[in-house]
């Protein structure tokens, strides 16, 4: 039962993506040049998932745990430290070169194109690269 | 013209799919989580894989079922892809999370980490983007 919950919210974020246009590339990085011919479209992406959690995961954190897990597993951290903005300030400039974040990424594996695959392995090493030096 | 249906359709779908990975299994829809979760084996995977294969299945259905043609592929040279992923990959995990995790699930848990991770990517992204095509004359 939790894998199949799994699979169909994977499933429902991937179609998310794929409806919102996120898996564009051309759409991503239009909608992030905010000084040139912005294409704001993707505003109502974030917008509209933004709203339903705000509101949703009052009432889903009200309970004392989910429907198939004995507990919420949330994070824990929140030391708003020089690790958290330099990794987020990095990964935008990934964004911004590329045009996808993970999600995207994944998802147009399924669009069989060369370079998407390379930029899923590069991701995964530089997930990798973070990891070991977070560790040392 | 400003095209806002299907994204605000396809925010509302993530957002859906973000809530219903809380409230079923108690769990923040943050793709690189998930993914880093994967392939480092952590306890308990099934349903880590399971996304992963439902975020690959979903829009083939969808693309497939609706006709709608596949975006048309980056001309970005590989190089670009590479540096790309790897930037990503390396901020994402040294930041703790993604536009998923910080910007739909960390903002609605209403954490001023995840906020401010957000206002920070949107931010380097927009430069990126000006930096590249604007100062340096490319894509």
């Amino acid at each position: 039962m939790k894998a199949f919950v799994g699979l169909l919210c994977g499933a429902l974020f991937g179609v998310g993506l794929a409806v919102s246009g996120m898996t564009d590339t051309a759409k991503v990085q239009g909608f992030l040049d905010l000084f040139g011919a912005w294409v704001p479209d993707l505003a109502f992406v974030m917008g509209g998932a933004v709203c339903v959690t705000l509101v949703a995961f009052r009432f889903v954190l009200k309970s004392k745990k989910p429907l198939l897990a004995p507990r919420f597993s949330l994070p824990t951290k929140s030391a708003i430290d020089g690790r958290l903005l330099s990794g987020a300030a990095i990964f935008g400039i990934g964004w911004g070169v590329y045009g996808y974040c993970p999600g995207p990424a994944i998802s147009a594996l399924g669009y069989l194109q060369t370079n998407t695959g390379i930029f899923v392995v590069a991701m995964l090493v530089g997930m990798a690269l973070a990891n070991r030096i977070t560790r040392a | 013209m400003f095209a806002y249906t299907t994204p605000l359709v396809g925010g509302l779908l993530i957002g859906l799919s973000a809530v219903m990975l809380l409230w079923c299994l108690g769990r923040i829809a943050g793709i690189a989580g998930i993914v880093w979760g994967a392939v480092s084996a952590q306890p308990d995977n099934a349903w880590r894989w399971l996304f992963i294969l439902g975020l690959l299945l979903g829009p083939f259905a969808y693309h497939t079922l609706a006709a709608v043609p596949y975006p048309t592929p980056s001309t970005a040279p590989w190089w670009q892809a590479v540096a790309g992923g790897l930037l990503v990959g390396f901020g994402v995990k040294l930041g703790s999370g993604c536009t998923s995790g910080h910007g739909v699930c960390g903002i609605g848990r209403l954490s001023l980490r995840s906020l401010l991770a957000t206002l920070t990517f949107m931010a380097t992204g927009i430069a990126t983007v000006y930096v590249i095509r604007h100062v340096l004359g490319v894509m």
